[in-house]
């Protein structure tokens, strides 16, 4: 992999082929990423349970044995909507990722391309809602109402803390350039990285915030009238945000994903892994929370924690105080 | 169908049983026996299940519901008929709330249902584990 991206520094632009290898391997490099991340998340599950777990290729299984299924479609529900929807939520995660990659590949990016990715991390969420409200089910509807309000909950805290980031690179919108400082290394960013993680931990529907998706209160609430190949998509879509969701909080925290040299991308593995880490030991240490409670925590408790990041931001801005 | 014999998702459905078959169920999805290496998972919804797993009796009201769940459940899957009750009513024999066992109420809806029986009462989780997997081997 060196030799093929020798000779560009950063801010240069890859060289013909390294590019058309990138554009080849892309996507289904990203879900075989995002099947071997879904199985370290239930490895490392087994593992703090004391137990052993599933097998290495155990995700892979389970997709192709559900592409083998039948497609059960319910009779009073919207069709369209119904078989769209999860190729909408795939296709707006893949194309994250696609961008994620691209810029941590080339190490060069657009101005506003946070915005664009924070655009594009609503469309899973979107999908769900559309998905199961189109399952003319009460569980599902339930589900789908769970869902609606747990986005409400997170987006804002979400966005407050990429904008305590923006403010402490100095009002950058180019992911390339905020991936070069580590705002976790001060007390606003470390704060509002305990609170995106959290966020990001709703979104991809982990314990203590897998309510719409409850197995047992709901009869799996969200996507309980899928299965077979659409339910495969879900399933893909979900460990494909696994990918792009700690990938991104690695590029505006943590310092970014180097790949000048193999030092610097065992660095930003490294990185990655210790996101994935930190987002299965709060998985496997907390009990589901109640809708209000959830809403509650995101609203006022994260509302406060970044509202006092964002104060601390500016005033460490304002006076060159770099720690703050 | 080769990749259904290493990840078998299973629905638990309880056809009016006395609970002791569902204790042991419930006890074989625990940490203890891990039952996560064969690819077992406890689903939500019948309709993500590749295997019913149940239990009780089948009474008169819980006959058409469970009609109702295997419908639902897509096909290909498998039922495993937990117990003695489940397998040919058990001590039940001849009651007035049995409408058969549960393999007669499957075969009303299926005639070609796959229909495996592990017997007990209750079955140990360590039967129930041979038994999925003698099952799977056979289909």
């Amino acid at each position: 992999m060196g030799a093929v991206f020798e000779g560009k520094g950063e801010g240069k632009e890859m060289s013909a082929l390294s590019n058309v290898i990138f554009w080849i391997v892309v996507i289904p490099g990203t879900i075989i990423a995002g099947l071997v991340a879904s199985w370290i998340v239930r490895k490392v599950s087994a593992l703090v349970q004391w137990r052993v777990g599933p097998p290495f290729c155990q995700p892979l299984y389970d997709v192709m044995k559900l592409m083998g299924k039948e497609i059960l479609v319910p009779r009073d529900g919207q069709r369209t909507v119904f078989i769209a929807a999860p190729l909408v939520g795939l296709a707006g995660v893949l194309v994250l990722s696609m961008m994620l990659l691209r810029i941590t590949a080339a190490q060069t990016a657009f101005v506003g391309d946070i915005i664009v990715a924070i655009y594009l991390m609503v469309l899973p969420s979107l999908a769900l809602i559309l998905g199961s409200s189109a399952s003319a089910s009460p569980h599902a509807a339930i589900g789908t109402g769970r869902e609606m309000k747990l986005v409400m909950g997170y987006e804002l805290p979400l966005v407050l803390a990429f904008v305590v980031v923006i403010i402490k690179t100095g009002g950058q919108l180019n992911l390339a350039t905020i991936a070069q400082n580590a705002p976790v290394l001060s007390v606003s960013g470390m704060l509002a990285f305990l609170v995106s993680l959290l966020c990001v931990q709703a979104k991809l529907g982990f314990v203590p915030f897998d309510i719409a998706e409850s197995e047992t209160e709901v009869a799996s609430g969200v996507i309980m009238e899928y299965s077979g190949a659409l339910l495969a998509v879900w399933k893909v879509m979900q460990t494909t945000m696994l990918v792009a969701l700690p990938l991104f909080l690695v590029m505006v925290f943590l310092g970014g994903f180097g790949v000048s040299t193999v030092g610097a991308v065992a660095a930003g593995i490294g990185k990655y892994v210790l996101v994935l880490v930190l987002l299965i030991l709060i998985k496997n240490t907390n009990p589901r929370l109640r809708i209000d409670q959830a809403m509650r925590f995101f609203w006022v408790y994260c509302g406060i924690a970044l509202v006092a990041a964002v104060a601390l931001a500016m005033i460490g801005d304002c006076y060159g105080i770099h720690w703050l | 169908m080769k990749a259904l014999k290493k990840s078998v998702w299973v629905f638990h459905v309880n056809t009016g049983a006395c609970n002791n078959c569902d204790i042991e169920i419930v006890n074989l999805l625990t940490p203890k026996f891990d039952v996560e290496r064969f690819g077992i998972r406890l689903v939500g919804s019948p309709r993500h299940a590749d295997a019913l797993l149940v239990t009780g009796v089948g009474t008169r009201q819980a006959a058409k519901r469970l009609q109702e769940v295997y419908r639902q459940t897509a096909k290909p899957c498998v039922v495993f008929c937990m117990g003695a009750c489940a397998g040919g009513t058990g001590i039940f024999e001849g009651a007035y709330h049995v409408a058969g066992p549960v393999d007669k109420i499957i075969k009303e809806v299926d005639p070609n249902a796959i229909i495996a029986y592990v017997p007990g009462c209750p079955p140990k989780p360590e039967a129930m584990i041979s038994g999925v997997v003698k099952a799977l081997a056979a289909i």
